[in-house]
């Protein structure tokens, strides 16, 4: 019997579906300061509304309604409409804060760690990654207002002075949690809109019609890309970037910490932390895949965000899915090393009891199927990549899953055992926090530039200049790996 | 009453441009064109398309003594500010600042409140349980780090500012998209119109041209 061999089984699988115009450069050839600057505010300012986005943007407000009438509801008739109980007083509501703010996780990879390592390719992509942090936010935002069950006193997270003398338990991880997110939603504001000061002052200067060269003339604040501006403003970004980084894997660990703190069997864990941390990129680069495929159709960005950026997203979900696959590893050899009968039968009903089906399709769709992408053919087909992501994005909702509810019905002590069922108002506000994302996202696809110009051009810029020697080993690895060496997926200039 | 107005109408001294004052001498006209641009004159500034003579541009008007002069751009421009000779160091000591502040009070407001202002006793850990307010006290930091360097950033950079001479210039439209500005403002010491006029000729810029106030 003929052995199977990484090789053999990437030369059986279907041949990417690559298209003439792609490329795998960062940028596509011929761009210049000019074209990269038209192409991506013409998207903007010239682009007629088209059909699909407007039927897409109708189907999102559908889903923000009933946002508004979950959320609503909450807020009037309390959490009791949930599926919550006793026992599993977290359900869908962590599980949705947990996995959105995850997603928004990505974002600040791309636009402040990747900037720090000189990752020049992450330019095309953060500006909308940034965007999807920020509306990954609101949303986590949403469910955690909603949470707190009275939403009158939800100001009592704050140190605010009041008449009753009385101060928040700044002990406590859940409230490290309200600093954390709190700061982590303000800075990633901060970050997107200086990003966006030169970029709208290109748009006020390109548009023609008098109310919209207004708009962007207020919102760019006069900006005229002044040298003395431009010096202090790359100060200030570069300084972003730098506080970002540690931010965001604070962020992460704090909300880690709201389970490890806990005796709760299946959340007393020291790994938590990094593996939080990596749990959330991954789902974060699946929601940036998500996004970034159509996206670049749509507005025919595809000499913008390239091939290349797509891939080096895959690579990034191969290795945070292996952090993660470790995760769960340590997870059942904790379990089991402690000793700890509690902690034994955890891992024992993780998997075999009620909720078995979801941990093992969390290991399905989490360890096993991002293996794929270490074939490079299929990194680089688009419908595989999309259809990865997908998988993967609901993994790390199952993962969310499997420690929290899963956890909570089979505590310490068998008395309060009790299930779990979701109900309608469950996945209401989960569907409808869909809603909002999509519309904010399809709202800022069409107001402000999908990606950032001033960078961009920058990097054409450097590229006319130096591309010639960079490119000998900035891309030169297509056939590395596992891959065949078809002459249809090589990129022609390595 | 027509006939009087006819008759005072020139002593009136009108703006250049006004189309009535060309009554005068020659001499006349240029001493009042000088005046008036003395006044109206911002700047003079140079239109490049690459970022190389933009640089040489700015290093020989430094060589030449001008100190007042700005570049506008579409992106920032490595190397820039040395050329110019601008020096600035503000941020990142404002922002290292604003952390220490943000330090200081976070950790302040959790020492105050559960040590004194609301003093609980938590599972029997002390009073002054540093390790609990290490997280608060980080994010603290990082919040008003960014605060302070964005807020002074635009502060710094006087912005918003809706208004500049450099948007009366016809074409300037094109510094956030792919040209290169160099502007020797009329407030330099060594300003003389004609010599400076004379001196940004000599760049090879595209064009120069007069920047209105």
């Amino acid at each position: 019997m003929a052995v199977i061999t990484p090789r053999e089984i990437s030369r059986r699988l279907p041949s990417p579906v690559v298209d003439a115009d792609e490329t795998f450069d960062v940028v596509g050839k011929g761009n210049t300061l000019a074209t990269v600057t038209e192409k991506i505010s013409d998207a903007v300012l010239r682009d007629r509304l088209r059909p699909g986005w407007v039927i897409f943007l109708g189907f999102a407000l559908l889903l923000l309604a009933t946002l508004g009438v979950a959320f609503g509801g909450i807020l009037v008739m309390g959490v009791g409409l949930w599926g919550i109980n006793n026992s599993v007083g977290w359900g869908f509501d962590i599980i949705n804060f947990v996995w959105w703010i995850g997603i928004g996780h990505a974002g600040t990879l791309i636009s402040a760690i990747l900037l720090l390592v000189h990752q020049n390719w992450r330019t095309s992509i953060n500006r909308f990654a940034e965007a999807m942090t920020i509306f990954a936010v609101f949303c986590a935002g949403l469910f955690v207002l909603s949470h707190v069950g009275r939403h009158q006193y939800a100001y009592w997270l704050f140190p605010l002075p009041n008449s009753m003398g009385m101060w928040p338990q700044f002990r406590s991880p859940l409230e490290w949690d309200v600093f954390a997110v709190s700061t982590y939603a303000t800075v990633s504001i901060l970050f997107w809109y200086v990003g966006l000061i030169p970029d709208l002052a290109t748009l006020r200067d390109r548009a023609v019609r008098p109310y919209v060269k207004r708009f962007y003339g207020i919102a760019s604040l006069g900006w005229r890309g002044s040298n003395q501006h431009w010096h202090r403003y790359m100060a200030v970004y570069l300084i972003l970037a730098g506080i970002s980084t540690p931010l965001v894997l604070s962020v992460h660990s704090t909300i880690s910490f709201d389970f490890a703190f806990s005796q709760v069997p299946g959340w007393h864990a020291t790994v938590f932390p990094p593996y939080f941390v990596a749990g959330a990129l991954v789902g974060g680069f699946a929601m940036v895949l998500i996004l970034a495929i159509p996206l670049r159709e749509m507005f025919n960005l595809k000499d913008l965000i390239t091939m290349r950026h797509l891939e080096n997203c895959a690579k990034i979900l191969v290795c945070t899915t292996i952090f993660v696959s470790y995760g769960y590893a340590m997870e059942a050899w904790t379990a089991y090393y402690s000793g700890s009968i509690d902690e034994r039968f955890m891992a024992w009903n993780r998997a075999f009891g009620q909720y078995g089906w979801s941990y093992w399709s969390l290991l399905f769709c989490n360890a096993v199927v991002p293996q794929l992408l270490w074939f490079r053919k299929i990194r680089t087909n688009l419908v595989w990549l999309y259809f990865i992501s997908v998988v993967l994005s609901i993994g790390m909702w199952l993962e969310r899953w499997v420690i929290i509810v899963v956890s909570l019905t089979r505590t310490m002590l068998p008395s309060t055992w009790h299930g779990y069922t979701p109900t309608g108002w469950d996945w209401a506000q989960y569907i409808g926090t869909f809603g909002l994302f999509l519309t904010c996202f399809l709202l800022f696809c069409r107001i402000l530039p999908v990606i950032a110009m001033a960078e961009m051009r920058e990097l054409v810029h450097h590229e006319m200049h130096h591309g010639a020697h960079d490119h000998g080993h900035d891309s030169a690895e297509p056939n590395g790996g596992f891959s065949g060496s078809d002459p249809s997926v090589a990129p022609a200039h390595a | 009453m027509a006939q009087h107005v006819e008759k005072s109408s020139p002593d009136i001294e009108f703006p250049i441009g006004f189309g009535i004052n060309n009554r005068g001498a020659d001499l006349r006209a240029a001493e009042i064109d000088r005046a008036q641009r003395k006044h109206s004159v911002w700047g003079i500034t140079a239109e490049f398309d690459e970022t190389d003579p933009l640089l040489n541009a700015a290093r020989a008007a430094r060589k030449a003594g001008y100190t007042r002069m700005d570049a506008y751009t579409p992106m920032p421009v490595e190397g820039l500010s040395d050329a110019i000779g601008y020096r600035n160091k503000q941020m990142p000591a404002l922002m290292f600042c604003g952390g220490l502040l943000g330090c200081s009070l976070g950790y302040f407001i959790q020492w105050y409140s559960l040590g004194y202002g609301y003093a609980l006793n938590h599972g029997g850990r002390p009073y002054h349980s540093w390790p609990n307010f290490i997280v608060i006290t980080f994010e603290c930091t990082i919040l008003f780090t960014a605060l302070t360097g964005v807020f002074g950033m635009l502060i710094l950079n006087g912005l918003p500012t809706l208004y500049h001479p450099m948007f009366n210039l016809e074409g300037f439209e094109r510094h956030s998209q792919d040209r290169f500005f160099l502007t020797i403002e009329a407030r330099d010491k060594n300003f003389d119109f004609e010599k400076t006029l004379a001196f940004m000729r000599t760049m090879g810029a595209l064009r120069v041209e007069v920047v209105e106030k």
